[in-house]
């Protein structure tokens, strides 16, 4: 089986080892990803404004890729994820503003398309029960704290992935990986998302609030499924900054997902991060790794 | 037309528009749901602007009703059927519920309530207090006379489970198995304790209706950004009565629920789920500003030494003394009022965080609270609609009643002889609740009248003897 896939822009630059860790997932799962072809910016924000068929362009061209790869597309990237789900139902919902939009692009898209997040994947297709089944590693022990942020959830009435005040679909993710699950009230708070470039002050301050309930609550490391969560949570904790005393690692769901399925470290995708999560993740190595790096 | 009105539901509005039409001379049957009668007029510790003590001003009235000649009392019941005659009289069936008390026995002593070893969890309370199961509603019930809660009374349940089987009918001795506890019955002291009563349906004939079946709270989780109510220390209003009030469960000490703390910081969210059409109902519940100002007040008179809070969209004061209510609020008792919704509430330790904003000063705004109370909006009874298409009477999107014409009828619904009243209508406080009850009475009244000027026998009078 195999999955069409979107990687988007933030995978292939700042956040190659979630895209990293997800393929190889993807693969020990007997899913293949396939990267669309010829694939572009989904868009980066969802248009607020009345008249948003220009914005609406760049998602129609991906949507219609899809369209023509069989219809379904899967994503990690929860913007992408937020933005071409959002489009895709707007433009069932819209004929008008299709016609618009397909004067303008190369080829039309006929509204067939159907975006999906790899975690919605995981549940309804695999189950979480059949991933536990593939679990070779169980992270016993390891305590983390989901963390969702807003884009994956938000607005619910188009998203339809999860209930934004009370979600849970990384939380039984993470459960089936063998995890301690710890839910903390800041789950599903914003991380400041682009305001790290014009504000970066208030995405430092928000972070600090995540972090320091994630710590009260006993989490040792925090999972998110988004680029910009990950970078906005990571990035204040950089040595460089100095001031915090106690770091708190900041994962993919695909990372833990790859330790647990006993991948390769090369598959981990844990070298650019800001808190070097390896310390915590290097007890759920497959024994025979683990003896080798002892002998070195 | 027979001249005798169903009055459906016992609140203030019901009870007002029973004693209209009883003191007029004509029998009134009144019919309650609950144990007790007053509705959630009994569950208030003040009223506002007056913060007169609602019981003292509640209880002349349950107890006038209790006694009333003209007022046949059915509490415990429901309305089962309808029919209608000829004439336009209705044929009412009413299910009288079993208590498994013997009313006619019982002294209203409450020895039995005394005596019950069980306690569950008391809806009149908000689920703050408990109550045995055999129970009124209140100390100062109308009528005194307890109920037996089926679900979770000892004796009954296995006293059923040997009767179905479910349960063998002799223990392992080879005695007949007995039905445990019976406590209330050993100590009734005139025995009128009766397991086995069913309910009962009662017919009675009425020659015109009202509709008073009152106002419910929307649930806490239909909120979930307020916890849904997950949070022991988010509660709402109705909850926060039972907490100011003298015949309460803490004996109206301020008590949070989690620990029994005098609660430092109090902050009260007004629209929790009014004026809301995304997630909770779109109109206004009208009574909330002012009694969450009560509240404060109340809360500021109780805890002199801590803050009160409240968060509003605006300030919706119209009324006689209202305006001046919520002025005293801010400037005699020091409330904090901020405009502004709360987003988000949760629990950080033993606080409550609330995260809200002040759109005064344009500033976000989180205070770490000991206690949260949501005015939670108000919504008809589940019931309602069901209740109405008995009658015939149509509700509108929220399920609330609709008047004939909203503007110049309000008391009257589309069916001839079936009025409306209170809350069942919309949101509204006492003082319109009982001018409302009191017009549809006086509607009742004056239909009684017309029906018997036109009906009795025309009279000659000869030129002579006008002279």
């Amino acid at each position: 089986m195999t999955l069409s896939y979107f990687p988007g822009c933030t995978l292939s630059t700042k956040a190659v080892g979630y895209d990293r860790s997800g393929r190889a997932v993807a693969h020990a799962l007997g899913m293949d990803f396939v990267e669309l072809p010829e694939w572009q910016c989904c868009g980066a924000t969802f248009p607020l404004a009345t008249d948003n068929a220009m914005a609406l362009i760049a998602p129609t061209r991906m949507l219609q890729k899809a369209e023509q790869a069989g219809g379904d597309v899967t994503t990690l990237c929860a913007i992408c994820f937020h933005v071409l789900r959002r489009s895709q139902v707007f433009l069932e919902k819209h004929d008008d503003v299709l016609e618009r939009i397909n004067w303008f692009t190369e080829e039309p898209y006929h509204g067939k398309a159907h975006v999906t997040h790899f975690l919605e994947v995981l549940r309804d297709q695999l189950t979480w029960e059949g991933l536990r089944q593939k679990i070779t590693q169980p992270l016993k022990g390891l305590k983390v704290a989901p963390y969702y942020g807003c884009l994956l959830l938000r607005p619910p009435n188009e998203i339809q992935l999860d209930d934004p005040e009370d979600p849970h679909i990384l939380h039984d993710c993470l459960a089936a990986l063998g995890c301690e699950v710890i839910s903390f009230p800041y789950q599903s708070e914003c991380c400041g998302s682009y305001l790290a470039v014009s504000k970066p002050e208030l995405p430092q301050k928000l972070a600090e609030e995540i972090i320091q309930s994630a710590l009260r609550h006993g989490a040792q490391a925090i999972v998110t499924a988004c680029p910009l969560c990950q970078f906005n949570l990571d990035y204040p904790q950089r040595a460089e900054a100095g001031f915090r005393k106690q770091t708190l690692p900041i994962l993919y769901f695909t990372q833990l997902m790859a330790v647990a399925l006993g991948l390769p470290e090369a598959d981990w995708g844990i070298e650019n991060h800001y808190v070097d999560p390896l310390g915590l993740l290097e007890n759920y190595l497959p024994a025979s790794v683990q003896s080798v790096n002892s002998r070195e | 037309m027979i001249y005798r009105a169903l009055v459906v539901g016992a609140g203030i509005a019901g009870i007002q528009a029973s004693l209209d039409i009883a003191n007029s001379g004509y029998e009134v049957i009144l019919v309650e749901q609950e144990p007790s009668i007053g509705g959630h007029m009994a569950q208030l510790s003040e009223t506002f602007p007056t913060l007169d003590c609602s019981q003292c001003i509640l209880t002349p009235r349950t107890v006038e009703v209790g006694h009333h000649d003209h007022i046949k009392l059915y509490t415990y019941s429901t309305i089962e059927g309808i029919e209608q005659d000829e004439q336009g009289d209705f044929l009412v069936r009413i299910r009288r519920k079993a208590a498994y008390v013997d009313w006619d026995l019982c002294t209203g002593c409450g020895v039995c309530q005394e005596k019950c070893p069980f306690k569950v969890e008391s809806l009149f309370e908000r689920g703050i207090g408990t109550r045995k199961v055999i129970y009124t509603l209140s100390p100062q019930a109308v009528p005194n006379k307890p109920v037996i809660d089926a679900d979770h009374c000892r004796y009954l349940q296995s006293k059923w489970d040997i009767e179905s089987g479910r349960v063998p009918a002799f223990d392992s001795k080879g005695n007949p198995a007995k039905p445990k506890c019976g406590a209330c019955e050993k100590f009734c002291p005139t025995g009128a304790i009766d397991w086995e009563q069913k309910d009962q349906i009662i017919e009675e004939k009425v020659g015109a209706v009202i509709l008073a079946t009152g106002y419910d709270l929307i649930s806490q989780m239909r909120l979930p950004e307020y916890g849904g109510g997950k949070f022991e220390n988010v509660i709402d209003g109705l909850a926060f009565e039972r907490l100011l009030s003298a015949s309460g469960p803490t004996a109206g000490k301020i008590l949070r629920p989690s620990d029994g703390k005098v609660p430092r910081e109090v902050v009260f969210v007004q629209c929790s789920g009014s004026r809301d059409p995304e997630r909770g109902v779109p109109y206004c519940s009208k009574i909330c500003c002012m009694y969450t100002a009560k509240q404060a007040i109340l809360y500021k008179h109780h805890v002199p030494d801590g803050q009160a809070y409240v968060f509003y969209i605006d300030v919706r004061a119209g009324g006689k003394g209202y305006e001046e209510f919520i002025n005293r609020a801010m400037e005699e008792d020091g409330v904090v009022y901020l405009r502004g919704k709360v987003s988000r509430l949760f629990p950080e330790g033993d606080k409550i965080i609330v995260k809200g904003v002040d759109t005064l000063s344009k500033r976000t705004i989180e205070i770490a609270s000991d206690l949260v109370v949501l005015a939670t909006a108000v919504i008809p009874r589940h019931t309602n609609r069901a209740i109405g298409e008995l009658f015939g009477v149509q509700s509108d999107e929220n399920d609330f009643y609709l008047s004939a014409n909203e503007e110049m009828e309000p008391v009257l619904s589309a069916v001839p002889r079936v009025f409306i009243a209170g809350c069942a209508l919309g949101p509204k406080d006492i003082p319109e609740t009982v001018a409302q009850a009191s017009g549809a009475a006086a509607k009742v009244l004056s239909l009684f009248q017309q029906e018997k000027v036109l009906s009795s026998t025309p009279v000659s009078v000869s030129a002579g003897e006008m002279e």
